[in-house]
């Protein structure tokens, strides 16, 4: 049954094999993207067919205050940019430079958390009141999720581009890229969700 | 012995263990992880055979009396549960998935060994947990389906279980389909055109397509559920003035792309043995191509063929009437296709043939029955019957398991280096098929007079025809017993193989059997002619 | 050349044949007791004909390819290296086509004729007094049939029974009594979890879905007791959850009614 020969020599054209390749690392995280997306069309569709067939009696209707999700979505659009500064900056060997804007970009990751929070204590409904208010927190809640594995994923790459010893370079820009990825389409998916949600 | 820099890209043979223990181990190894998923699902299929044969003893009796009630129906879901999602979806998927994709792109493994090995120990702990949970309060209880409102006022732990292994197994799902697409389309070996890959590769691609696009909205959608069942949220409660067609949109939107997920590999492998043993190049490449894409294309438009009966506005009905028979266009041209690969050829006669005949005819016997289900008005009457259940297993069963039998056949040579026993095969597919016909053949008359599904207890003027179909039942059972000791005899003293028994053409066996670690001792051959035979074959080295 | 072609044919007409002898001759069907029932079997007959044609082709050929081409001892070497045809591929895309296209038109008319396309919120005497939505349903058949004469049924179903609410003679049955060949037509509402109603004589299903009323309008026309029978799992109990639906004549309905008939209390 066993098939190894120990003593046989291994071809060490392995990985010289892989890098006839491109990388196909980021074709990987971008079909797992559509994937994460599916599941959040899934939601969307299931809200818009709530307030499609479903609609609220007459009281249970409440307007969504603006002020602070449009501060999120600046936010978010924001950290987006900052991000990308941080990709530019470590492409031109400038370490420091690219941690400083991924700790921009956290930041902007945690204030986004924290206006979420904030408005989740202000709203008038909670989780169970009716269908849209349990659509709506799934809906935020899911976001916030990917927003907080986000922020983390931030600062764990913003602590490997520390200057000594630090696995990001401009050499192995991957996961660098990866997160900037990832984020964008965080970034995306909000604003889809806030013209449904709230401005719809 | 170097150690590679970036563990992500090679697979290091001194890093794994050797021998049996390999197969319980967390291997990188494709073809170890493909060996693992099948013996795995094996076991799973076991015991959801089981659970069949207790539902099948218990129908050979009108009254409810072999097991009480509400444990029928844990039974039930949990034969659902598992033949589906530890049994036809890892094996057809994962098992031949990871064993044959790497050497048909001509790759050493997989894109994403890491990925892939999570992929599979998903499984065992998610399929342990789901046949715990009978033991705790009672599995789940409201079908493979789990419609609510049903599946909230069920009792919670089964039901939150159950939702917890499907998660974890669509996870699992999801990661082996990300890691097929990159596989096929990123690492195939320089010089290999996507239209030179074995059918296999075209299906897998589909399959995995379906997957990406479709599980993650089971995942949400299971979400959903569960939090109605603990957090008291309305969803799909209409207490809490929820919408339960809802769910049934979203699950059947998952649900109906996983069939063919369940089916389309299995079309894939059929459409590499079945050249290999009638000698003949595989009938119209370019449309088997095109057929696998519009398969998948229209398969995600046509899901609410379930919901016929369950509140859909007439329109919607009507399209999704049409639409569900166009299926049958594409899915034929790959059968008069498979046909025509016969017609003409030096067809050998062995159980890997048997087997893949043995699922055309039932195949196109449930494909039909199929067409006529997707008419609204034909729908109506025979929905949730054992039509219905007569239809799917004439698929499931008559097609895809009958294919998995096939391809163990197939490639139990190069696997193990040993062939297996062919008397014991003729058997095995003569007990089966008779079996399985007689199992199911008749239940298409039960639904058509009456007979619900999901029912412990029926009109006794159908017991006759139930204690039949529990008689092939029996036979099925039996006819697992040829098999396993087939394979247990040739594993440990079946005759050698030697590396191509077939002489067939596609690259997996072009190198030893069974192969090294990293597939080929040289570099990958360049197979541009897969079904090349009857060809001057010219260096295919 | 001649001869493969006639007995190709032959083979083919004897498929054909063989399949309207066991398309007429061979009933697969309850009794039919309803409007729908002659319509819904008209439709399996054919449905029946052309699979079976399908699959008696498919597996001749199948099992015709393994003996005719199966390797004999003495030969060696591999069969004719076709790769495909293009005429064939197209027939063969097209034929199923039309097949599919053909049989799609026809079940729309088979439902039409059902009723199935009706707007849903018409013609129901119930309707007129609430603006509830009903989600689904079948109506009855031809617009000149509106109901002005039916009988209204209200139908409620929980785990595990069905009641039958007869709002003009103000009470509740656990059997469904109705009068031959008058249209009946219910309302249906769950109390619980989804059920389904179904009479296999009658060839008509429809889900009973909780918090989305559904319709159900059929017209009985053969005197009998028939078996009413839940289709939806809806617990351990499912299996049992029957009722009977009896079809009367109608003075025999009336007589029924009349005992049953409860005087109208105002609220
Ligand atoms: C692998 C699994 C698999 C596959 C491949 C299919 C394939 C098909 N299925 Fe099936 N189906 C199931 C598994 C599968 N099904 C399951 C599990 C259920 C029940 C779920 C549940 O409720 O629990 C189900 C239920 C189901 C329903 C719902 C029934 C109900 O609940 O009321 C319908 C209705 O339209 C349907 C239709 C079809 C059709 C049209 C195809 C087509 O793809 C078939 C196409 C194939 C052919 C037609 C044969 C070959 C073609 C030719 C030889 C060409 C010539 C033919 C013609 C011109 C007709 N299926
Ligand atoms: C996907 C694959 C699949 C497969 C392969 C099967 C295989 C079988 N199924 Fe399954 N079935 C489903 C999928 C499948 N089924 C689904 C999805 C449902 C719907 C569930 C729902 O309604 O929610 C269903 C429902 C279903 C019902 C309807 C239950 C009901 O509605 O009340 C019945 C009844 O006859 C049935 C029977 C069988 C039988 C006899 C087999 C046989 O083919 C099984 C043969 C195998 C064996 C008999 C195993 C043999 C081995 C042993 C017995 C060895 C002993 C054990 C050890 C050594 C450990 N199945
Ligand atoms: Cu009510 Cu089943
Ligand atoms: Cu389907």
């Amino acid at each position: 049954m066993t098939t190894l020969d120990s003593s046989k020599e291994i071809k060490k054209n392995n990985s010289e094999d892989n890098e006839k390749h491109e990388d196909f690392r980021m074709f990987g995280l971008i079909t797992f993207l559509i994937a994460d997306g599916m599941t959040f069309a899934g939601f969307f569709a299931a809200y818009l067919t709530y307030k499609a067939v479903n609609p609220l009696p007459d009281g249970a209707i409440y307007e969504l205050e603006l002020p602070i999700p449009t501060l999120n979505t600046i936010l978010l659009l924001v950290s987006s940019a900052t991000f990308h500064k941080a990709g530019k900056a470590l492409l031109k060997d400038k370490n420091s430079d690219s941690q400083k804007w991924l700790f921009i970009t956290a930041f902007l990751g945690i204030i986004f958390l924290i206006c979420q929070l904030f408005e989740y204590f202000h709203l008038p409904f909670g989780l169970t009141d009716n269908l849209f208010a349990s659509t709506f927190y799934a809906l935020t809640g899911f976001h916030g999720l990917h927003v907080t594995l986000g922020t983390l994923m931030i600062l764990i790459i913003a602590w490997q581009s520390r200057i000594n010893g630090g696995r990001l370079t401009s050499q192995n820009m991957f996961p660098l890229e990866a997160v900037e990825l990832y984020w964008h389409f965080v970034d995306g998916i909000w604003v889809v969700l806030f013209i449904i949600l709230y401005l719809l | 012995m170097t150690l590679s820099i970036d563990p992500q890209k090679t697979n290091n043979e001194s890093l794994q263990p050797k021998g049996w223990i390999r197969y319980f181990s967390f291997s990188l190894d494709h073809k170890v992880i493909g060996i693992q998923y099948l013996v795995c699902g094996f076991l799973f299929y076991l015991i959801g055979g089981t659970l069949a044969s207790a539902i099948r003893i218990e129908l050979a009796s009108p009254m409810s009396d072999f097991m009480p009630r509400d444990v029928y129906n844990q039974v039930l879901t949990l034969h659902g549960t598992i033949m589906i999602f530890l049994w036809i979806v890892p094996v057809v998927n994962g098992a031949f998935g990871n064993y044959l994709i790497p050497f048909y792109v001509g790759a050493r493994d997989m894109a994403f060994p890491r990925l892939n090995a999570v992929a599979f120990w998903l499984i065992p702990p998610s399929g342990l947990m789901l046949v715990a949970s009978y033991f705790v309060e009672g599995a789940a209880q409201a079908g493979w389906t789990a419609y609510p409102p049903l599946s909230i006022t069920t009792p919670q732990s089964g039901q939150i279980i159950w939702i917890l292994s499907v998660l974890l197994l669509g996870g699992s799902s999801i990661f082996g389909g990300i890691n097929f697409i990159a596989t096929i389309i990123k690492l195939r070996r320089p010089g290999l055109k996507l239209m030179q890959l074995p059918m296999y590769c075209w299906a897998m691609l589909g399959t995995s397509l379906l997957v990406v696009l479709s599980t993650p909205v089971l995942a949400g959608t299971l979400i959903l559920l569960s939090f109605d069942i603990i957090a008291n949220t309305g969803f799909f409660n209409p207490v809490l003035g929820g919408n339960v067609v809802v769910y049934q949109h979203l699950f059947w939107f998952y649900s109906h792309p996983a069939v063919y997920i369940m089916v389309l590999p299995a079309f894939g492998l059929v459409s590499e043995i079945l050249p290999v043993h009638s000698r003949k190049p595989l009938f119209g490449y370019t449309t088997m191509v095109f057929s696998i894409m519009g398969i998948v294309v229209l398969g995600l438009v046509v899901w609410a063929h379930h919901m016929f009966t369950s509140g859909t506005p007439p329109w919607m009905r009507l399209f999704f009437t049409i639409a569900t028979a166009f299926i049958a266009v594409p899915t034929g041209i790959k059968f008069f296709n498979w046909v025509a690969t016969l017609w003409g050829g030096k067809i050998s006669i062995n159980s890997a043939m048997l087997f893949s005949c043995g699922f055309i005819i039932n195949f196109v016997f449930g494909g039909i029955t199929g067409v006529a289900l997707a008419q609204v008005p034909f729908d109506i009457h025979v929905h949730d019957t054992y039509f219905v259940v007569a239809h799917f297993h004439y698929i499931v069963y008559g097609g895809t398991v009958f294919i998995i039998f096939s391809s163990i056949y197939h490639w139990f040579p190069k696997v193990t280096g040993k062939m297996l026993n062919e008397k014991l095969g003729i058997l095995h597919f003569i007990i089966t098929f008779i079996g399985f016909n007689l199992c199911f053949a008749p239940q298409h008359w039960l639904g058509l007079n009456g007979m619900p599904r999901r029912v412990a207890e029926y009109d006794p003027q159908f017991q006759f025809v139930n204690q039949i179909s529990s008689l092939g039942a029996l036979l099925m059972a039996i006819s697992t017993i040829p098999f396993l000791i087939n394979v247990f005899l040739s594993v440990r003293n079946g005759k050698n193989a030697g590396d191509n028994p077939w002489n067939a053409l596609t690259p997996e066996w072009l190198t030893s059997s069974p192969p090294p670690v990293e597939n080929w001792e040289g570099e990958a051959p360049l197979v541009e002619e897969p079904y090349g035979y009857g060809k001057e074959i010219s260096e295919q080295k | 050349m001649l001869n493969k072609n006639f007995y190709l044919i032959l083979i083919i007409s004897l498929v054909f044949a063989i399949s309207f002898w066991i398309g007429f001759n061979v009933n697969l069907l309850p009794a039919e007791a309803s409007i729908n029932a002659p319509i819904y079997d008209e439709l399996f007959k054919i449905l029946f004909i052309i699979g079976l044609i399908i699959f008696i082709g498919m597996t001749i050929a199948v099992i015709y390819s393994l003996f005719k081409f199966r390797k004999r001892n003495d030969q060696i070497g591999d069969g004719i290296a076709l790769e495909g045809n293009l005429s064939l591929e197209i027939v063969w895309t097209i034929i199923p086509s039309i097949i599919v296209l053909l049989i799609g038109l026809y079940s729309y008319n088979i439902y039409d004729r059902m009723g199935g396309m009706k707007e849903l919120n018409h013609n129901h005497e119930m309707m007129s007094s609430n603006t509830e939505k009903i989600w689904a349903g079948i109506s009855q058949t031809s617009e000149n049939e509106i109901s002005i004469n039916n009988l209204s049924i209200e139908v409620s179903a929980m785990q595990f029974a069905f009641l039958f609410n007869y709002p003009k003679g103000n009470f509740i049955s656990g059997e469904l009594h109705v009068p031959v060949d008058k249209k009946i037509s219910m309302k249906m509402e769950s109390k619980d979890v989804i059920h389904a109603f179904w009479v296999p004589e009658f060839r008509i299903k429809q889900d009973i879905i909780p918090g989305q009323p559904t319709i159900l309008n059929f017209t009985p026309t053969k005197v009998g007791k028939y078996p009413i029978i839940c289709a939806e799992l809806c617990g351990p109990y499912h299996g049992g959850m029957r009722a009977s639906i009896v079809v009367e004549e109608e003075s025999d309905y009336n007589e029924w009614f009349n005992k049953n008939k409860k005087p109208e209390v105002n609220l």
